[in-house]
Parts: structure tokens; C-alpha cells; sequence
């Protein structure tokens, strides 16, 4: 919510979404993951492009290739926007729940596709979520 | 022509000595290209701009610019297409001036030393010409690319008697599943078929914006009296799709198209033998 993290990229039409999908299969890949974990990190950044793109009216997205301190490779996604963020965090994770005509399983789905998720968001300045997977 | 009496003396070299730096210039041009093009071409193509050199260099702007720019443009295009990197077009571009710089050297003329410099940053705009009109030529290419991978239709095959297959492939937005969803519907009018196997083993990740998509097509489908059965959904996809806590509800899903087939036939009442022919 303090401007656009370095290296991110704009997210403003649904072909933003693909060529992110691409961007982190390419590093997910590159840090060496299973097609499992790929498919997994790849759907959750779909998702977050998503409502970056359709909630937050449009935002950035950045890939970064992560090593964690035991060694391990990994992908952290940080999506962030200046829309009109989130009034009810806890809601928003509920399963099933939707603002709009989605089938409300986007935010809590990409929680569960990666092994780190943190959502910081106030109301009114904008949404900024990052998650990020290891290999296994 | 303004200063036309002190500033003619490099023009009147390139009128002069025409076959040497022309000669030159093919020879040094032809270094970079080798092979790829051969020497007669490259010397039609740039006879063509020395001549068009040679008749803008004396004067400060006029119709000849226009021209030498236009066919600048249209040998940068034809390489760009031939696959020469933008640097190689450049480059038999720059080649004049060195060309012309041997020439001035020779005579020894100082008043066309001072003008070459003039005249190097022409030809580095010429350069630069065939760059822009380079990457110009390639958006195009790209552009006309992506439109053809949009306009990529869905098809809707028959499988057999009563059942219809959806092959899917690539990335599937609202626009596409409008598109499968119409052209699915609309076969299922015209042959009264029974079901229909939705193929995704060309989709490279399902997500809930796809689920949804599919779920609708299902139902649509549903309305009109077809069953409708997902097939392709491989392991990675499998796995996300618990992940994401989707559900398919009643919806029929196969590991494999032939799994899906052999499941329609089954409910349809068609039976397999292998037959004596085998």
C-alpha cells in the first residue's frame, strides 16, 4: 500500500493474469518444485491476479525466487492493489463466501495452495497479499 | 540549398567515386550477412539507397528523404521476415560509412572530412530507421499471431452416435467458454445427442473462474437433456482442485477421454466385442 514493490508487474487485463500464470510457472519450475506444487502455486496466483485484477480494480504482481534458511527453494507472489481493500478479513476467508459472483473459494483456496499466506489490507487504501511455496 | 558552395564537396565524392564506395560498401556489407542473402541481392538493395543517398545528402530535406526512408523501411522488413537480427540490418547500414570514410581518406580532401561528420550522423539515422521499422515489423507479427491463437475455435467432434466430444485447450476465459458453451449447445440441437465428454487436457490449470465456466456449461447442457462428462483431469489438476475445495457435485469426471468414452457407450447401452477381425 506504499506503492509498488520493486520488480512488479502491472495487472490490469485478464491477459495479465495469464502472462503472470506463465511467470510463475517459470520460476516455480526453476526453483525445481513437483508438478504437483507447480499446478498448486500456479492456480493460487490465479486466483490472487483475479481479485487483484476484479476486487482490487487492478494492481501489480511480482514473482520473487526465494531460499529459505534451511537451504530450500521457493516462490513468494505478492499481489498488491490500492482498491477499497477488505472490511471483513475473517469473512472474506470463510469458505463460500462471495462479494461478488465468484464462487467465493479464491482467497481460502490460495491459503491452502501455498505453505505461507499473509493478508494485509485496510479499508478504503488498498490489498496486499503474499504467499509462498517451498519445495519439497 | 543553404552553404551549397562549401558544402559540396562530399557529394560530389559519392558522385565521383560511386563504384569504389559502392563496391566497398557491398563488399563490407556482405561480411555480416554471409550466406544468408546473396551478393547480388545486397548489392540491388543498396545501389537502390546509394542512389537515393547520393541524391539527399546534397539537400536539407525533400522528397528523396521520404523515399530513401520508405524503401529503408521495406529492406528492414524483408529482413525482419528473412529472420537477420535488427543489429545485421543496422550494421550493412553503418557499413556506408566506413565505405566513405576509405574514399575521403584517398583523396585527402579536408572540407570533405568536416562534412563526413555531418553525414556519419545521417547514415546513423538511416540506421536507426531500419531499426524502428525492424521492431515494427515484428509487433506485427506478434499482434497477427495472438489474433489467430483468439480466433483458435473450439470444436465440438462426434464421438459416436449420441456423444459429442469438447476437446479444450489453452486458457479458458469468459469469452471462450461463451463460445464452447454456444457451439456445444447448438450441436446438441442438431444431433440429439445424449452426451456430451468435456475434454480439459489441454487446460493448464483449473481454477475457480474455469470451475465455474465448466459447471455452467455443464448445467446448460443439463437443461437441454445431456449428460455431460469431464474427462483429461490429471493428477496436479486433481490434487489443486481438492486444494481449492471445489466441487463437481454429481458430475461425472474421468481420468482419461477413452475412460469417458467407454463410460457414455456403457450408459448408452452400446457394447464393445473385440471383434473376429482383430
Amino acid at each position: 500500500m506504499t506503492g509498488p514493490p520493486e520488480g512488479a508487474v502491472p495487472i490490469a487485463s485478464s491477459e495479465d493474469v495469464v502472462r503472470m500464470r506463465q511467470a510463475v510457472r517459470a520460476a516455480a519450475a526453476a526453483a525445481g518444485m513437483s508438478l504437483v506444487d507447480q499446478t498448486k502455486i500456479v492456480t493460487a496466483a490465479s486466483e490472487l491476479a483475479r481479485n487483484t485484477l476484479v476486487h482490487g480494480g487492478g494492481g501489480t504482481g511480482r514473482v520473487e525466487s526465494v531460499v529459505n534458511a534451511r537451504g530450500r527453494a521457493g516462490v513468494r507472489l505478492v499481489f498488491s492493489d490500492t482498491g477499497p481493500g477488505i472490511a471483513d478479513v475473517e469473512q472474506a476467508l470463510v469458505e463460500g463466501w462471495t462479494s461478488g459472483s465468484g464462487m467465493g473459494l479464491g482467497l481460502p483456496g490460495a491459503r491452502r495452495l501455498a505453505d505461507e499466506f499473509a493478508l494485509e489490507t485496510e479499508v478504503g487504501r488498498g490489498t496486499t497479499v503474499t504467499v509462498t511455496k517451498w519445495t519439497r | 540549398m543553404s552553404g551549397g558552395v562549401e558544402k559540396a564537396h562530399l557529394p560530389e565524392l559519392l558522385r565521383s567515386r560511386r563504384d569504389a564506395v559502392l563496391g566497398r560498401w557491398v563488399a563490407l556489407a556482405a561480411e555480416g550477412v554471409r550466406g544468408r542473402i546473396t551478393e547480388r541481392e545486397l548489392r540491388a538493395e543498396l545501389t537502390e539507397l546509394y542512389d537515393l543517398i547520393e541524391r539527399t545528402v546534397g539537400e536539407e530535406a525533400g522528397g528523396a528523404g521520404a523515399e530513401l526512408r520508405a524503401a529503408l523501411g521495406e529492406i528492414s522488413r524483408n529482413r525482419a521476415r528473412q529472420g537477420f537480427s535488427p543489429s545485421e540490418t543496422a550494421l550493412s547500414v553503418f557499413a556506408l560509412k566506413q565505405a566513405v570514410l576509405e574514399q575521403v581518406g584517398a583523396t585527402g580532401d579536408v572540407d570533405a572530412y568536416s562534412e563526413f561528420i555531418g553525414f556519419s550522423s545521417r547514415v546513423d539515422d538511416l540506421g536507426l530507421v531500419t531499426f524502428e521499422t525492424y521492431s515494427a515489423a515484428r509487433e506485427q507479427i506478434i499482434a497477427d499471431q495472438m489474433e489467430q491463437l483468439l480466433e483458435l475455435s473450439t470444436p465440438v467432434v462426434k464421438l459416436w452416435d449420441g456423444i459429442l466430444g469438447v476437446p479444450l485447450v489453452g486458457t479458458l476465459d469468459s469469452a471462450r467458454t461463451q463460445v464452447v458453451m454456444e457451439t456445444l449447445l447448438e450441436r446438441l440441437v442438431e444431433t440429439g445427442s445424449q452426451f456430451a465428454v468435456i475434454d480439459i487436457t489441454g487446460v493448464p490449470a483449473v481454477d475457480t473462474e474455469v470451475a465455474q465456466h465448466l459447471l455452467k456449461t455443464v448445467m446448460a447442457a443439463r437443461l437441454m437433456g445431456t449428460d455431460c462428462v469431464i474427462s483429461g483431469i490429471r493428477p496436479q489438476i486433481a490434487q489443486t482442485i481438492v486444494a481449492l475445495g471445489i466441487e463437481f457435485g454429481d458430475i461425472e469426471t474421468k481420468a482419461t477421454l477413452a475412460d469417458a468414452l467407454a463410460y457414455a457407450l456403457g450408459r448408452s447401452g452400446i457394447r464393445l466385442s473385440e471383434g473376429a477381425g482383430a
